[in-house]
């Protein structure tokens, strides 16, 4: 089976087979992480435009790291030097960049939706690196084919979400794609960050205050990044979130024995999580940035590469 | 593009009997089959790398190491066909350092996806040589590229179509010599 991409705006909008699909192309990449000689020559002549209008190493260096590694050259845009600061729209932006001819536009921004506003105003496929509270969908499909691959599937698992569920376009997207697959999503942190209408916006969702109750028989079990400006002290000062919510090697023990431990990072030893449980043998942590590079070159591949709608029948040579 | 059958090239038993012959020629050609590793191209190129490696060993009893290749991602045609070509893994369970290899497939054309294969092998190391092993040549290359082993050679046109069907693959041997019907 073979599907056909335009844009890859958020993970909600892709049905289960297409996300098995966009996972087993990217199995074809992990590969490549291997091999001595890492760098292809799929998309010479290739150029991607990384415009990060938010603060971003990561999700950008993976980005690129994909990009470079298929041939294609890259355009960076970077919050701190971009004309935004300078007072210019979004749309002026990306028509200028795409005026330089770029054959792709990742786009990570603050605002919820603004890959999709300029996905419908530009002639090029658009990637969403992270847009506001909204999707991070290229997180979603790393942490299901780094389950998958642990777990040898990805069909009705127990997952459990902590931390700033509120916040977090990371969570939103792994919800919309492991609910696909039939698994149950328990989120879980303190209330200011747990909107009860989460547990609406996919099935078998549920809300669960209690962090001992949320583990339990957990095969999954996804840690999010704290902001300690987002905790209002003293609403909430950071002793008692640790107190709560870190994830310690006595909590994690109510999970399954077998049960992964995510983190999508920047992961900060000593709040979110305990050091021991960061680097235990249940920790997914590096491989989830090995398998982000092979989802992002999955994805630019697809975007980019052939030239029409319809597949040719060509003979092999 | 439609196409019809004109001719029957080999019959299932011909099929099976040359992809023996073309497994004795290796081991008489690499001493026993010694250090040689065959690598299959996706993909009719795998089974018959299994069935020439089940060849090796009956004659030689020894065990050929066989690796998977995929050349999707080393095509030099892949702005010019339609939709994305599905890429699918590359299994290569050995080093290829200092190997004498041999790259299976079913037939060769163009050359083109043999300079693909050839990329995707140096991408993982440096092997002391490369041969090439094919079911059918039939001619029209537009590289220098030829093969070792070859079953057997057809003259064909270019609006002609080798289809190899193998019993792993499409459920029965046999090699058509189709023609495109415009």
């Amino acid at each position: 089976m073979s599907f056909t991409f335009r844009h890859l705006l958020d993970a909600e909008a892709l049905s289960r087979d297409e996300i098995t699909f966009l996972l087993d192309q990217s199995g074809a990449f992990q590969g490549i992480q291997k091999q001595p000689l890492k760098k292809l020559a799929t998309l010479r002549g290739k150029s991607a435009v990384l415009a990060f209008f938010e603060t971003s190493t990561r999700t950008r260096i993976s980005f690129g790291t994909a990009a470079a590694r298929l041939g294609a050259d890259t355009m960076n845009l970077q919050a701190e030097s971009s004309s935004t600061q300078k007072g210019e729209s979004l749309i002026d932006t990306v028509r200028t960049l795409e005026a330089m001819r770029p054959d792709v536009i990742v786009i990570r921004h603050a605002a919820s939706g603004a890959p999709h506003f300029v996905a419908e105003r530009l002639g090029i496929p658009v990637v969403n690196a992270g847009d506001g509270l909204h999707e991070h969908p290229t997180q979603g499909l790393l942490d299901a084919l780094t389950i998958r691959d642990r777990l040898g599937r990805l069909d009705d698992l127990n997952v459990a979400i902590v931390g700033d569920i509120r916040h977090s376009r990371v969570a939103r997207s792994n919800i919309h794609v492991l609910t696909k697959f039939g698994c149950r999503v328990t989120l879980c942190g303190p209330a200011m960050w747990l909107p009860p209408e989460m547990a609406g916006i996919a099935p078998n969702v549920r809300i669960e205050p209690c962090l001992d109750r949320a583990l339990d028989g957990a095969q999954v079990v996804m840690v999010l990044r704290v902001q300690t400006e987002r905790l209002q002290e003293p609403a909430l000062p950071v002793d008692e979130y640790i107190r709560l919510y870190q994830m310690t090697p006595e909590r994690l023990r109510r999970a399954r024995p077998e049960a992964l431990l995510m983190h999508p990072g920047p992961m900060i030893r000593g709040l979110e999580i305990d050091p021991a449980v960061a680097d235990s043998p249940q920790s997914c942590v590096l491989e989830q940035v090995t398998n982000g590079v092979a989802v992002r070159m999955a994805v630019l591949y697809l975007l980019t590469s052939g030239a029409g709608s319809h597949a040719a029948d060509i003979q092999a040579g | 593009m439609p196409t019809r059958e004109k001719t029957q090239l080999l019959t299932a038993a011909q099929t099976g009997r040359t992809i023996q012959r073309l497994g004795h020629e290796i081991v008489e050609k690499s001493g026993e089959g010694h250090g040689v590793a065959l690598i299959g191209i996706r993909r009719r190129g795998v089974p018959l790398a299994q069935r020439l490696a089940r060849t090796i060993r009956a004659e030689t009893g020894a065990a050929v190491p066989i690796g998977i290749l995929d050349i999707t991602l080393y095509r030099d045609d892949l702005s010019l066909v339609a939709a994305h070509p599905v890429v699918q893994s590359t299994d290569i369970p050995f080093a290829v350092d200092d190997r004498d290899l041999i790259l299976v497939d079913d037939v060769l054309f163009t050359g083109r996806t043999i300079r693909a294969a050839m990329n995707g092998v140096f991408d993982l190391g440096r092997p002391r040589s490369i041969q090439l092993c094919v079911l059918v040549d039939r001619g029209h290359r537009e590289l220098p590229i030829e093969a070792s082993f070859v079953g057997r050679r057809v003259d064909t046109r270019s609006n002609e179509v080798v289809d190899v069907h193998l019993e792993e693959v499409d459920g029965e041997d046999r090699v058509m010599l189709l023609e495109r019907v415009p």
